[in-house]
């Protein structure tokens, strides 16, 4: 009998992620200092599973160290990063760099004043969610625990309560682009969430504000805001259902 | 420097879960002014996911008393045991008053809020997992910091958006006001106030590997440190089980709760010879630790054997979209796995500051063991009131944030209503300009970038998971050397409108300074206790550590270490096995 001593099978070595040059185009703008925005390019090296948020950071930390854009929670839930990434609305946090050409183009969101870099001022895009009463409402006695709510009346509204106020919609909207008086989606998001919840009171007065001649009605059904949306909200769909709201008065 | 003056009742500083509930009270009581260096929807609350704890027994039987006990359990017994009651009992109406003010809870059939198993968390004092987090699929943290929002957008709730609170005044000992700098503008805000409440949130971004966001940099914690203020029990720090291996993305607890299990390389359900009753569902100490055991001892998963799995492939896809739905799409798209199919690699994350600003029950800020600080406040993460003790128990912090934030908010406003306000010191923004000139105006070569680079490997190597003199001797010698090096730094960008170079260059000294008070803390405790592994001191030690740590900054700004006794009421320390 001849032992057989089995061989350990070759384990192949592991490739080490390969880093690759990117070259980051930012659109930018110091108030202090320009006059006009303008373009300026920069090259990092970049893993696969880098986010495009990274991008931005080695740009500060190897090259400008005043680059200035929002950041926080960097994985999506905050809403601070929505920028134009390749021309379209994106989280930065949100893309890796596997998905990104060689060149990738940063722009702040449109429609909103450009403050410095990718910098906007969301205090417009704040006003209008305000305006359309973001709360419940509900009148007379509370009830001693809690609200009842069937699971299937909880559902109707669920897509809308993901919003995380990142804007990314509402400056993706041409309407929005054009004047800077309509609600834009995100507001009629926030507008949604509130209506078809069973236990809100408000519908009435939440309509007529949406009724305006900037409300709804000036929506277009482009689905510019449900590409835009980095939570997957069906939000040309919520406006929709509001606009058939205000048509049949009855949600 | 433009400086502007403001005159309010009550100043809030944050604006997360804990800053938003307190102004809900607040406001409605006496004139109110929320400061925030973000946005407030920007908060970090959002990111909470799983649950919050109350024992409204909607689908089994619970008793607060039952939840105050795994509280002071989970805890290692370092929790105050009155403090722990008081969440117990307020978590139920904290909740019911969350959902009437319109947050979307999860259902039972019956239409009542629902709820689900959570670590630690268990029906009388051990016997089984309970349920007991009230949810939200695995958004809790974002419909909770929502909802709060929309509140104080009802409630008119004034807000201060992108200021950056820098100092707090303190006049004859007592709260005056605080000093911001106006992101925007550059320009330098007094505000003088009656009661000051710091409801600011975490620090882990002295760790390389965290959850957190990039702003959570310890500034409330800093700003009192700076005062000479205490620190309590800085050298706890919550390592979160399941981060996404390599990235410390949370993926919520929830996970297990739902009937995820941990595996190690060769497909082990190892936790049932860590803890043989509720197994993964365990505090999340005792889960972390014993990922990193596995890993340690040549069983974890992957190319470099690096992190352990978390497998949700035998759950129905149904229950995978409905109740965690967001933190299996981070799954797919941060490493590309499709959690119906493959287990999702995880590893420890720097995930909770059990420590922070030492407060009593009603949310005032101590000057030492027993004395507050009239007018003064802090609620939240930033806060050690202390109810989380070394290990805090998941679903606690959003319930912790609800409790204490509406405390500190109704004392505050009540302190105020009476109070006089505290005459303002001759200059009150000299220390504010002189900092943010101070670093303006360097010549120096540092960058912040590479010392914060080296500040969080250095935290992650040396003061992790598992600690020893060793590791926490040269964490203490690197800071000591940033800290040197950070005299040095300078900024690129010298102008005024939001100038984020010189943001994080503040944010950065703060981080220093706190890594300092935690690596002397821990060096210091020669036991091991919730999320504090001594491995030279594997044991716990109530004889000599069964105290709180309190940190007093010296005059050469050296750490100088202080104790202060555990509040024990019903519960006396047992061994901790579950």
């Amino acid at each position: 009998m001849t032992a057989v001593i089995e061989e350990p099978t070759a384990v192949a070595p592991i490739p080490a992620p390969v880093a690759r040059t990117i070259t980051v185009k930012i659109r930018r703008f110091n108030p202090e200092t320009d006059t006009e925005p303008h373009w300026e390019s920069y090259d990092v090296q970049a893993f696969p599973t880098d986010r495009v948020l990274n991008l931005l950071f080695k740009v500060k930390a190897e090259h400008d160290g005043s680059l200035t854009f929002r950041r926080s929670c960097a994985h999506g839930v905050c809403g601070s990063d929505a920028m134009r990434i390749n021309g379209v609305n994106r989280l930065a946090c949100k893309v890796l760099v596997k998905d990104m050409p060689s060149t990738v183009t940063i722009e702040p969101i449109k429609g909103l004043k450009q403050e410095k870099d990718l910098v906007v001022d969301m205090e417009p895009f704040f006003e209008a969610y305000r305006a359309v009463k973001p709360f419940l409402i509900t009148y007379g006695q509370q009830p001693t625990k809690e609200y009842t709510q069937s699971a299937h009346d909880r559902e109707r509204f669920d897509d809308t309560t993901k919003c995380i106020l990142c804007a990314a919609c509402t400056s993706s909207c041409p309407v929005y682009w054009s004047d800077g008086k309509y609600f834009g989606p995100q507001a009629i998001v926030g507008a949604h969430r509130f209506i078809f919840d069973s236990r809100d009171q408000g519908t009435e007065e939440r309509l007529e504000i949406l009724n305006d001649r900037e409300g709804v009605w000036r929506c277009r059904t482009t689905f510019n805001c449900t590409e835009a949306c980095p939570r997957g909200i069906e939000i040309t769909k919520a406006i929709a259902e509001v606009k058939k709201a205000l048509l049949f008065r009855r949600v | 420097m433009a400086i502007h003056h403001h005159t309010y009742d009550v100043v809030i500083v944050g604006a997360g879960g804990a800053g938003m509930r307190a102004a809900l009270e607040s406001s409605a009581r006496v004139r109110t002014a929320v400061l925030t260096k973000l946005y407030p929807t920007r908060s970090h609350t959002g990111a909470a996911q799983g649950g919050m704890a109350a024992a409204l027994a909607n689908v089994e039987e619970d008793s607060w008393e039952w939840h105050t006990f795994d509280t002071v359990k989970g805890g290692d017994y370092l929790v105050d045991q009155d403090a722990a009651e008081v969440l117990a009992k307020e978590a139920i109406d904290s909740v019911l008053d969350l959902e009437k003010m319109g947050l979307p809870f999860n259902r039972t059939p019956e239409g009542k809020i629902d709820q689900r198993r959570f670590g630690g968390h268990t029906r009388n004092h051990g016997e089984a997992a309970v349920r007991r987090a009230c949810y939200a699929a695995d958004r809790t943290g974002h419909m909770i910091l929502q909802t709060l929002y929309q509140n104080c957008i009802k409630q008119d709730v004034e807000f201060f958006n992108e200021f950056y609170v820098l100092d707090v005044l303190i006049t004859d000992g007592r709260a005056a006001g605080a000093v911001a700098y106006e992101l925007a503008t550059g320009d330098i805000h007094v505000f003088a106030s009656k009661a000051v409440i710091f409801a600011s949130g975490g620090v882990g971004k002295v760790f390389k590997t965290t959850s957190n966001a990039h702003t959570l940099t310890g500034d409330g914690q800093g700003i009192i440190w700076r005062k000479g203020l205490p620190l309590e029990d800085m050298e706890f720090f919550q390592f979160h089980p399941t981060g996404l291996a390599g990235l410390g993305i949370l993926l919520s607890e929830a996970a297990r709760g739902e009937g995820g299990i941990l595996r190690n390389a060769d497909g082990e359900r190892f936790m049932e010879r860590y803890a043989p009753t509720i197994k993964d569902l365990a505090p999340r100490d005792i889960v972390a630790r014993s990922m990193a055991l596995e890993v340690r001892e040549g069983r974890g998963a992957g190319p470099h054997k690096d992190y352990v799995l978390l497998d949700l492939t035998h759950l129905p896809r149904e229950q995978i979209d409905e109740k965690l739905p967001d933190i299996t799409e981070f799954a797919r798209t941060y490493l590309g796995v499709e959690p119906y199919t493959e287990p999702v690699p995880v590893y420890p994350t720097a995930h909770y500051a059990m420590g922070g600003i030492p407060t009593n029950i009603k949310g005032e800020v101590l000057r030492d063991n027993e004395n507050a600080i009239p007018g003064l406040y802090a609620a939240g993460e930033v806060a050690c009131v202390s109810v989380h003790g070394s290990n805090r128990l998941g679903t606690n912090s959003l319930l912790d944030i609800n409790v204490f934030g509406r405390r500190a908010g109704i004392y505050a406003a009540e302190y105020a209503s009476t109070a006089t306000q505290a005459g303002l010191p001759a200059d009150p923004s000299a220390s504010v300009i002189s900092l943010v000139t101070g670093l303006l105006e360097s010549a120096g070569s540092e960058r912040v970038s590479t010392l914060r680079t080296e500040l969080q490997q250095t935290m992650d190597t040396n003061a992790q998971v598992f600690r020893t003199e060793m590791s926490l001797k040269q964490a203490e010698q690197d800071i000591q050397a940033l800290r040197e090096r950070y005299k040095n730094v300078a900024i690129s960008d010298k102008g005024k409108r939001f100038n984020s170079d010189l943001l994080e260059a503040i944010e950065l000294g703060f981080l220093l300074e706190l890594a300092e008070v935690m690596v002397v803390g821990a060096r210091a405790r020669n036991e091991s206790r919730g999320g504090h592994m001594r491995e030279d001191y594997p044991n716990r030690d109530d004889v000599n550590f069964m105290r709180h740590t309190m940190a007093y900054r010296g005059e050469d700004g050296s750490v100088q270490l202080d104790y202060k006794p555990v509040v024990v009421t019903r519960y006396q320390p047992m061994e901790r096995k579950y």
